[in-house]
Formats: structure tokens, C-alpha cells, sequence
């Protein structure tokens, strides 16, 4: 059985993801859909002296989205925004350890998008 | 065909039925396989509702008019493109025949999307005056949706919708109170792409005509699975692609009565629409050449026609016949898994699309793992995002099934199923 997408991390995360919730205090924040399959994703950050101080996520998605979700959001805390403008789908594939089918690469690449947007955004 | 089966649990009979191979329609099936190159690739195509596969003789059709016909119709007189526009002919009256309509009035767009935006521009023209409103359903599909938003929009019509009942089927009583002498069209699915559900289309547009309203049917998902009969149904536009009918892209067709055809103008201005033209002004030809401007897709009309070939070649009794016996062993097999929710209303209601979930997997997830076993279906909103409101859900996973399908393959599918909740319920 070739599942290749679906390693015991991925499907780990996705049970229980990291970051997963809401801020009271965001500086930032975005709602985003996913146009392949309309799932929306949430995402408020903290941003304090162009770092993030914090962010979580939050709404509905499969595995693929939710843990690449979980792993973003570790992985851009107390980054520089402008570091995190350079990140792609590279990275992603790098932090999920797998790699993302075609069809699938709108669903990896959701939250980190998301947040790009947010910091983007006038809040 | 599609006769309502309740009959009751534990009746041997029942069972025998639909747990037993017909040998015959297996055996026809096999040969259908042998007509689809596609199907050596290993595929197991379960997404015909998106997309149906294409059988050798169309991709034949498409190949020998590229190599022997290719020439502009319309225009010349040299042979070649004599022949091309004898052909181009030839094939509007088989897909005419094919819905018992008259050749001059089939108008072919480039999908059955087109020919939705054709009605929307073009059909205030022949709304009488003081009706105002537009009754669609809650199961239609974006294209017999957002034309419709955009048009009530430019013209301040109002959009009302037909609910759905808990079993997934349209509620009558909710069109009859929605209609009335307000009402200007109705413009209804014939099938459900994501329920599958066969809607009373017949009774609907007997309704609607004691109101005076223009009736306008979906046909997109019927077409490839039902005897389509326009006279008999009375409608007065019937939309469906050719490209889930077998044959290729780029082709959608646009079935009208010939009156109203007349009555409505141009929908695209340009060549190959054209009595006469002079710098003032022009002239446009009947239908269907008035809405058919430009150079069309020739050879792909050409091999649309050699898809309907194809089906009648088969017989449409045989059609019907393969579908509903693939979609009742489906629709049995799903069941028994646990954990699913099924959307669909049911054995003789549906044809053989079947939508469902696997509680706690994303349908993105399912779809992911049934195509690493091969097994291609389509898992989203199925362009019906207002439906999945109403479903309450995301997405859902859709199988759909054509003339080349097997129950082995079905086996497959709830191996694969199975599988997908194994891995996430470890």
C-alpha cells in the first residue's frame, strides 16, 4: 500500500493540530477559502516590530491542509514578515516531508498564503 | 427502467437481483470496455459526471477530419470544404434526432455554460410584460445559477429557489406556491450532478405553462443516462455538452423551439451570422446559424455525432439498463460501510451518480487515497455550492458511472474505502 500523502505525521497533526483556535488580541488577520474545495481557514497573528509575537488558525480542512496549517504556524513564529514573504511551496513540501500531487497543492499551501494575506492586509 | 424497487428487507428475491451478476450485461459491458483506449492506462474512471471518456470511434472521427476534411464551412466551394459542411450537417440532424428535435433547432455553443449565458443575454426579449421573478432549485448547478444572478441583477428580477426534501428530492409543493403569473422561467436540472436525484421535469413544465412561463431544462446530467424526448417533454429550451454524452469538448448544445429561436436576437455579432451587411447596418440569418457565430468547432461537432452513434449503437434501453444495474450494486456496497452518509434519494429516483462521506475524512482526503489505488472520482462542492449549504457540508465525494464501468471496479471502491478509514481511524 503506497499512501504517500498520508504519513503517521500528517495524519497526527491533523488529529491534533498545533496553533489550532483563536487570539483575542491579533493585530492581524484573514479569512481565506480554498477555491478547490470552499473549506475556510481563519488565521490572526500578533505582530510586534515586523516579527510575529503569535498566531493561530482556525476552520475546517483535510489532512493535507490542516497540518501544513499546524506546521506554517510553528514554523513563522517570531520570524521576520519579510522572511516570511519569501516562503513557497517548497518550504511547505520541506516542513510536511512528502510530496504534494498537483491537485493538492492549493490545500498545502492554504495557510501559508492565508497569512501572507493577513500581514498584507491594513487591519 | 428506473421503477421504484422498496420492497422489503430479507425478500430472496430482492437479493437474488441485485447480488447476482447478470452475465448479459456484463458481457456487453466487456465489449463496451474494448472500444476505450483510456481504460489500458489502469484508470478506474468513477468521474463520468465531469467528464465522460471517449469511445475509438470519435477518436477516430476527430483524427480523419483533420487528416481528410479540414477545410472552413459556410464559405467555399471547393471540395473540401463541401465536404466538411455536408458533414457539419449530417451531424446536427443525428444529435437532433437524439432529443427528437428538429435540425434547425439544435444551436451549438461551446458548453452547455455558454449556452446558458446565451439565454441569459438574449431572453428579456420575449419576457412578457409585469412578470418579474425566476424560479430555480436548490440542486442546480453554478451555470444554471450565476447567468441567472447576473441577469435578475441587470434587470431587478428576483431569483426564488425550490427546496430540497430530507430524502434529496425536489419539493413540489414548494414550486407550485412558488409559482405564479409573476413568474417569467423556470430553468430546472433535469438530474442532480451531485444527488443524482431525477427530477418530475415533465410535471414541472405542465405546471409552469398554465402561468405562461418559458421553461428551460438542465440536461447535462441526463443526457448521457436517459431517453430525452423534447417534444414529449415540452420545454421550450433544453441545454446538455456533448462532452459527458462521450463525445469531446468544446461542443454544447442549445436545444429551442424554432418560434422562439426566431424571436430571440443575436447572441455573438460577426461572421458566419450574416444575410447582409453594409457599413450601416446588417442582416442575420434563422437559427440556428443567428447564434452561431464564428468559425465553429467543426471536427469536434463532427465527432459529437459519432459519440451518439456510438450510444444508439448500444441502444439507449442498454444505457439505462447498465446504469441502473452498476448504480443498484453501488448503491448497496456503500451502505454496508460504516460511517458514511450517503446523499442520494434512492433505487428509481436516481441515476448512477452517488454522493457521500466518510464521517470524519475529508472528502479531498478520500479522494486522495482512492487515486493512489487508481481510482479516480471527484471530491468539493461539485459546483453546487449553495447545495452543500443545504447538505450542511464542505464537500462531498462523487462517484459516477458510464457504459464501461464494471462491478469489479465497484469491489474496488469499497476495498479503497475501507482503506482510506484505516488509515485514519489507526
Amino acid at each position: 500500500m503506497s499512501l504517500s500523502m498520508y504519513k503517521e505525521q500528517i495524519l497526527e497533526l491533523y488529529k491534533n493540530p498545533n496553533n489550532f483556535g483563536e487570539l483575542n488580541n491579533f493585530t492581524h488577520e484573514y479569512h481565506e477559502f480554498n477555491q478547490i474545495c470552499g473549506d475556510e481557514i481563519i488565521v490572526q497573528l500578533i505582530i510586534e516590530n515586523e516579527k510575529v509575537k503569535d498566531i493561530k488558525f482556525n476552520g475546517a480542512g483535510c489532512a493535507i491542509s490542516v497540518a501544513s496549517a499546524s506546521l506554517i504556524t510553528d514554523y513563522v513564529k517570531n520570524k521576520d514578515i519579510k522572511e516570511i514573504s519569501k516562503l513557497n511551496i517548497e518550504d511547505i513540501k520541506k516542513l510536511l516531508g512528502i510530496e504534494i500531487s498537483p491537485g493538492r497543492v492549493k490545500c498545502a499551501t492554504l495557510a501559508l498564503e492565508t497569512i501572507k494575506r493577513a500581514i498584507n492586509k491594513e487591519n | 427502467m428506473y421503477q421504484n424497487r422498496n420492497i422489503l428487507k430479507g425478500n430472496i428475491l430482492t437479493i437474488v437481483k441485485y447480488k447476482m451478476p447478470n452475465q448479459n450485461i456484463d458481457s456487453l459491458i466487456q465489449d463496451i470496455r474494448k472500444d476505450f483506449p483510456i481504460l489500458k492506462t489502469g484508470v478506474i474512471y468513477f468521474d463520468n459526471a465531469a467528464t465522460s471518456q471517449r469511445p475509438k470511434p470519435v477518436i477516430e472521427s476527430l483524427k480523419e477530419f483533420m487528416e481528410n476534411e479540414n477545410a472552413n464551412i459556410n464559405r467555399s466551394v471547393h471540395t473540401l470544404s463541401e465536404k466538411a459542411m455536408l458533414h457539419f450537417n449530417e451531424s446536427r440532424k443525428i444529435i437532433a434526432d437524439f432529443i427528437n428535435a428538429e435540425e434547425n433547432e439544435i444551436v451549438f455553443t461551446k458548453n452547455a455554460t455558454e449556452a446558458f449565458n446565451l439565454l441569459a443575454y438574449t431572453i428579456k426579449e420575449i419576457i412578457p410584460k409585469g412578470k418579474d421573478e425566476i424560479i430555480l432549485s436548490e440542486m442546480e448547478h453554478h451555470s444554471n445559477l450565476v447567468p441567472w444572478q447576473e441577469f435578475a441583477k441587470r434587470y431587478n428580477f428576483k431569483l426564488k429557489f425550490i427546496k430540497i426534501t430530507k430524502d434529496f428530492e425536489l419539493d413540489i409543493e414548494d414550486y407550485k406556491t412558488k409559482l405564479s403569473d409573476k413568474t417569467a422561467i423556470v430553468s430546472i436540472t433535469h438530474i442532480s450532478n451531485v444527488l443524482g436525484t431525477i427530477n418530475p421535469v415533465k410535471e414541472i413544465v405542465e405546471l409552469a405553462k398554465k402561468h405562461n412561463v418559458i421553461t428551460i431544462i438542465d440536461a447535462s446530467q441526463s443526457a448521457p443516462n436517459l431517453k430525452i424526448n423534447v417534444k414529449n417533454l415540452d420545454c421550450d429550451f433544453l441545454i446538455f455538452s456533448c462532452h459527458k454524452v462521450l463525445g469531446p469538448t468544446g461542443v454544447g448544445t442549445l436545444y429551442g423551439k424554432y418560434e422562439l429561436l426566431k424571436k430571440l436576437p443575436p447572441f455573438n455579432f460577426g461572421g458566419g451570422m450574416i444575410k447582409s451587411v453594409t457599413f450601416e447596418k446588417a442582416e442575420y440569418l434563422d437559427p440556428p446559424e443567428k447564434f452561431e457565430a464564428g468559425t465553429q468547432n467543426i471536427g469536434e461537432v463532427i465527432a459529437s455525432a459519432e459519440a451518439i452513434k456510438y450510444l444508439n449503437k448500444i441502444g439507449i434501453k442498454n444505457v439505462e439498463e447498465i446504469s441502473s444495474y452498476l448504480y443498484n450494486y453501488a448503491v448497496e456496497n456503500l451502505k454496508k460501510i460504516e460511517n458514511i452518509e450517503i446523499y442520494n434519494p434512492g433505487k428509481g429516483k436516481s441515476v448512477d451518480i452517488i454522493s457521500f462521506n466518510l464521517k470524519g475524512i475529508h472528502c479531498h482526503d478520500v479522494a486522495s487515497i482512492l487515486n493512489e489505488d487508481k481510482i479516480a472520482i471527484r471530491a468539493g462542492h461539485h459546483c453546487a455550492m449553495p447545495l452543500m449549504k443545504v447538505l450542511k457540508v464542505n464537500g462531498v465525494c462523487r462517484v459516477s458511472f458510464s457504459v464501461f464501468n464494471t462491478r469489479e471496479e465497484i469491489d474496488h471502491l469499497i476495498i479503497s474505502l475501507k482503506k482510506c478509514q484505516e488509515v485514519f481511524n489507526k
